[in-house]
């Protein structure tokens, strides 16, 4: 038990290490701060793309968020970080996690704002039309809340991965929380860094995780 | 050389292509297999963790739902790191592939036993009751009665889950798993050219396509009735 609380609570390792995992839970915030909404406006283009009837437009489309939704993140982050500098483009590792999550990130939030939008009933469209409103105002005012409403839980689980997923942005030595955890337990070691980084995202990231329940127990009480 | 030479000798060079060809292979194999290993402990995982929490005992309901939010709440390369360079200081060692293969079953055993649940609290309640009366016990109830009519409800999510987490067998490169993206990275090291993880990626494309385009299918052929 004693090596145990040795090997990930030390408290004299935590104090040492903690100031560098401070830098690294602020860089994650930050990191989360600029792939969520990327990620966002990346999906509301694919989706709102996807209510284009032409097939030269559809299917290129489809084509486009299944390659994206079949790659790894990691994947897709080296091809970008690694591979792109060969090609005479050099990517900084933030440049890679925004380019690699918008790709990512866009095809999944893109996949859930089409289902919202495929879930509002035509004839509030026809109504709007009917009122005199034109192509934006259907859109932005009647179409989009209803949309986002209806996949409020799909959007939320989603963001919840994207801001965990950017952990893997240590692999491209973004000095984020799990990379700065690393850093400290190789200098001391010990895996209380890790445990703490683990901790961090826990304590972040639980209240997310209730509301989602919460969420979706509500939508599955008003299907039955 | 023009621009488009310059790209194709690095990124679609054949002599690099043939070299490596070989150890992408190998990986696939391993992905293959991690990822079904993956699939059969989580689900089942999940499977148990759900009908316990069915039993309705309080206080261990409060745990197993706290170890579920703890998974969903926890990104998998951290536990994956957790496990691999955390454990040996306590003198237990894993393999990079025993680390990723824990690690992802735990965090698919926390979202398989989130929608199991869902499905199950979706099946009225009266069910429960009509079989229970008619002399059923417990687990045939659950297993006979309750899951045939849940499992309808919970095979999209669950489709869509299970893809998304065995997608993670990519991070078991970062504990040194010589899996597609491990060996594709090892190639691009050796060879100083980028033609491995071309092939890396189209390695994931044959493998996740199919089963990314199955997914959707899926969501259509079991969607709600409304």
């Amino acid at each position: 038990m004693s090596d145990f609380l040795e090997t990930f609570f030390s408290i004299d390792i935590l104090r040492e290490a903690w100031p560098i995992l401070l830098t690294g839970f602020g860089q994650t915030l930050l990191l989360s701060a600029v792939t969520v909404p990327l990620g966002v406006v990346g999906g509301l283009v694919l989706a709102l793309l996807s209510t284009v009837r032409n097939p030269w437009v559809r299917w290129p489309l489809m084509a486009w968020v299944d390659v994206f939704r079949a790659l790894p993140p990691l994947v897709l982050l080296v091809f970008i970080y690694a591979g792109l500098p060969f090609a005479g483009l050099e990517v900084s590792a933030l440049g890679a996690v925004a380019i690699g999550f918008f790709l990512n990130t866009g095809a999944y939030y893109g996949e859930i704002f089409r289902a919202g939008l495929e879930s509002v009933p035509a004839g509030q469209r026809e109504a709007a039309r009917a009122l005199g409103l034109h192509r934006a105002q259907i859109m932005v005012l009647v179409v989009l809340p209803q949309a986002i409403r209806n996949v409020l839980p799909d959007l939320v689980s989603n963001t919840l991965e994207v801001v965990k997923l950017t952990s893997i942005a240590s692999v491209v030595a973004m000095p984020e929380l799990l990379f700065q955890a690393r850093q400290a337990q190789s200098v001391t070691y010990n895996a209380t860094p890790i445990m703490a980084a683990a901790v961090a995202y826990f304590i972040l990231l639980w209240p997310l995780v209730r509301l989602l329940s919460r969420l979706e127990n509500r939508q599955l009480a008003s299907r039955r | 050389m023009t621009g488009w030479d310059r790209f194709a000798d690095s990124f679609l060079n054949a002599r690099v292509a043939a070299e490596y060809l070989p150890r992408i292979i190998e990986g696939f194999w391993l992905t293959i297999i991690l990822a079904a290993c993956v699939i059969a402990t989580g689900l089942v995982a999940g499977l148990v963790l759900a009908v316990l929490r069915a039993m309705g005992v309080r206080p261990l309901n409060w745990l197993i739902i706290f170890v579920v939010d703890l998974f969903r709440a926890l990104p998998p390369l951290v536990i994956i790191v957790l496990i691999f360079f955390g454990l040996p200081g306590m003198g237990i060692e894993f393999s990079g592939f025993a680390a990723a293969w824990i690690s992802l079953s735990l965090v698919l055993m926390a979202f398989a036993e989130e929608i199991y649940w869902a499905g199950i609290t979706a099946v009225p309640k009266g069910q429960w009751e009509a079989s229970r009366s008619l002399g059923l016990p417990f687990l045939v109830t659950f297993l006979v009665v309750i899951m045939p009519q849940a499992i309808r409800i919970v095979i999209p999510p669950l489709t869509n889950r299970t893809i998304a987490i065995t997608k993670g067998t990519a991070l078991a490169s970062v504990v040194a798993v010589p899996e597609i993206l491990g060996a594709a990275q090892a190639g691009v090291s050796f060879s100083f050219n980028p033609t491995p993880l071309t092939l890396g990626a189209a390695a994931y494309l044959v493998l996740f396509l199919p089963v990314v385009v199955l997914g959707r299918w899926v969501e259509t052929r079991f969607a709600w009735k409304r």
